[in-house]
């Protein structure tokens, strides 16, 4: 399994990469004479040891896996790809499957194979307002400041709103983890957004259990926030576990002021389960998988893959880090999560800015969900680049796609935007003074 | 470095042009006002924060008055304006200079000739190439024997405190750093009398190459000056690692750490004089870390 991978700077630290190029393709040859049923009868870890396995085994429907488990894994790619194949048809099938399956498919599937694959697959979920609806791209506005600071935070969300960005969520990576830090940003985001009555979703990205503290104590919370990992370890690594997620996400429906009946938001990232040597020898792309199977338990929102954020001992050079995107993103559509990635790289890593548009570039034609958009790409607290303000509208423009609705229509009023273009008031922050 | 000096003229002569820029260019006049640079030795320095939070380039802001107020309070990249969607050039080249210098960081070595000007006995882990060094982070933990007995023949044994300069994820923080911060700690140490062993310069090299070390030297403590990994502010952040007793299976959490030494930051002589302090409370309490 782990040999059928695409070369990754991860699986070669784990020990467990193909040897050599010719022993990568016949692991594939391998691999895609599997059948569902030899996989869900495998997985990485084992059931009896590991909640993950549990969860994603638990969800599956089991008529819908009757239909498909004697398919071989190259039949799967191919009925995947198949111009009859429709995007209900998908999505009926992804209830079938577990990790392992979608996993395994995807390393037969070629780059564009992933790209026509997630293009074929319109995931939908609602908080405040609607996501993953058929000719939109969405972002996440994230507004980051080294210390929190509220004037820098706002400084950072008036700009960002001026090009059309804050669609999917306006969502803070916090400095200080610490329930009054937390509760004064929450603050902070949902003024704001308040006052300038914009159809959105707000969320600090403080550990879950910090985030329901807060919200048990009234503060208001739209999007609950957690990384999530691949294993029971990588989890408990994190200071999670299903029980804790669940407990947040029935406290969230209660007491939070979202809409909903979507209101959580998780990242993943190829690696993380190695970098917490919780990994039980099994590649970072199964494992990755995995995140996704268990992240649909909870009803997702929001989902995206940080690609390219833990450096190049896990994901070494351009062509991994638009590898791990490409797979990140059509696996996370293949479970049925509107999915979205964060495209990014460290300075540590061989990868530049051109690179990273060139990722957006494709992922936007395999239909991601949404991306990050941050003043020029450079996140000052976070100290790594992504996608900027500008490339949110410039994706748009290209493949003629347009905000989430609800959100267009505001940006209409406040004359950001007209016909799904800026209008000259775009990119002007002081738009946003009474 | 060929690199970095190509950056370097390229973006003086961008700031040049900008300076005497052509007044016609529409929106452009604001920052030919407002973004001066130095002096042109400091041009590429200068693009870090202090200069980007003067640089306004929307040309007609509802609250000119605002913006200023806002960019003082982040470092983010904001009133840049665009031309369509796209940043402006000059915007665009700063973003992608201030990379450049940090990937060039990572990428670049220590000058030969450098640990030799401050007495340092120089050693290599068991990576072979930086790319190696990037992505096998427990060899950059390691000396082969050819290098153990390097430091078995040219070093002190058992001293009071041993000091170990490494590459780490910037050569740049070493260059920047270390010819103030030594001396200061140096002379703050030995003023103290603290006796030390001699200097190794560690290429290719994580925290942990203290532990190994330690082993071999049997010193009563040990501190790690290495650089970190660059963001675009800086690349020349060095960090400080101390520890107690350093031997191979010692914890992340034994070790007393502090970071961000730059001209940002805590700058280079005041840290050396900073350490030397801390690592005397270290040696006197026999413990680092959360041991402390």
């Amino acid at each position: 399994m782990a040999k059928a991978n695409e070369i990754k700077s991860g699986d070669i630290l784990a020990g467990i990469g193909a040897e050599n190029a010719a022993e990568r393709i016949a692991a594939k040859r391998v691999l895609s004479q599997l059948t569902l049923e030899d996989l869900r009868n495998n997985p990485v870890v084992p059931l009896e040891t590991d909640e993950v396995s549990r969860i994603i085994d638990g969800d599956v429907n089991e008529a819908i896996y009757r239909s498909v488990k004697n398919w071989s894994v190259a039949e799967l790619r191919e009925f995947i790809l198949k111009t009859e194949t429709t995007n209900d048809e998908l999505q009926r099938l992804s209830r079938g499957l577990t990790a392992e399956m979608v996993a395994a498919t995807t390393k037969l599937m070629s780059n564009l194979d992933l790209v026509l694959g997630a293009s074929k697959i319109k995931n939908i979920a609602h908080c405040n307002t609607m996501i993953g609806q058929p000719g939109c791209l969405a972002a996440r506005l994230q507004p980051n400041h080294p210390t929190d600071n509220v004037e820098g935070i706002l400084a950072s969300l008036r700009e960002g709103l001026s090009y059309g960005v804050g669609d999917a969520v306006i969502g803070l990576n916090p400095v200080d983890d610490t329930l009054p830090a937390v509760i004064r940003s929450l603050e902070t985001l949902y003024d704001f957004v308040e006052e300038w009555k914009i159809p959105t979703q707000i969320c600090v990205l403080a550990h879950i259990t910090t985030q329901l503290k807060a919200l048990q104590k009234g503060a208001p919370v739209h999007l609950l926030f957690q990384s999530v990992a691949g294993t029971e370890a990588g989890n408990t690594a994190f200071g999670i576990s299903g029980a804790i997620l669940q407990e947040a996400y029935e406290a969230g429906l209660k007491q939070g002021r979202a809409t909903g009946p979507n209101i959580m938001y998780f990242e993943t990232g190829q690696g993380s389960e190695l970098s917490a040597e919780a990994h039980n020898g099994a590649d970072q792309l199964t494992l990755e998988a995995r995140c996704y199977g268990f992240a649909r338990h909870y009803k997702p929102y929001l989902v995206n893959t940080v690609v390219g954020f833990i450096g190049p001992e896990y994901l070494y050079d351009t062509r991994q880090v638009t590898r791990a995107g490409l797979e990140d993103h059509f696996m996370g559509k293949l479970t049925g999560l509107p999915m979205g990635v964060d495209a990014c790289y460290t300075n540590h890593m061989k990868a530049d800015q051109n690179d990273i548009e060139n990722l957006a570039t494709l992922l936007t034609a395999a239909g991601c969900t949404y991306f990050m958009g941050i003043p020029m790409g450079d996140d000052v607290m976070l100290n790594y680049q992504c996608t900027s303000f500008h490339d949110i509208p410039t994706l748009r423009s290209i493949f003629n796609l347009r905000p989430l609705p609800a959100f267009e229509a505001w940006l209409e009023c406040m004359g950001i935007m007209e016909n799904g273009k800026l209008t000259a008031r775009a990119g002007d922050a002081t738009i946003f003074t009474r | 470095m060929g690199l970095e000096m190509d950056i370097r003229s390229i973006v003086e002569q961008v700031l040049l042009e900008m300076k005497h820029g052509t007044q016609g260019n529409s929106g452009a006049n604001l920052p030919a006002q407002t973004v001066v640079s130095a002096s042109e030795e400091d041009a590429l320095t200068d693009l870090a924060k202090v200069d980007l939070q003067r640089y306004l380039q929307v040309p007609h802001p509802v609250n000119a008055e605002l913006y200023q107020e806002m960019k003082l309070a982040t470092p983010a990249r904001i009133g840049v304006w665009r031309s369509g969607s796209r940043p402006l050039t000059d915007t665009w080249l700063r973003f992608r200079a201030d990379h450049a210098v940090a990937q060039d960081s990572v990428l670049g070595d220590v000058p030969e000739d450098f640990p030799a000007k401050y007495n340092m006995v120089c050693v290599k882990t068991m990576c072979s190439s930086k790319d190696e060094y990037l992505t096998r982070p427990d060899l950059g933990r390691k000396l082969d024997d050819e290098n153990l007995a390097i430091l078995r023949q040219h070093c002190k044994k058992g001293p009071k405190l041993q000091i170990i300069v490494a590459d780490g994820l910037s050569s740049k923080a070493v260059e920047a750093n270390i010819p103030n911060l030594l001396p200061a700690m140096i002379q703050g140490l030995e003023g103290m009398g603290i006796q030390l062993g001699t200097t190794i310069f560690v290429k290719y090299a994580r925290v942990a190459i203290m532990d190994v070390i330690g082993e071999e030297l049997k010193p009563e403590a040990a501190i790690v000056l290495i650089g970190e990994r660059p963001g675009l502010g800086t690349a020349e952040s060095m960090s400080a690692y101390m520890g107690y007793n350093p031997r191979v299976g010692m914890v992340e959490s034994e070790r007393t750490v502090v970071s961000n030494i730059h001209k940002g930051g805590t700058p280079a002589a005041e840290a050396g004089a900073h350490l030397a302090s801390l690592l005397k409370r270290i040696l006197d309490a026999r413990a680092s870390g959360v041991n402390m």
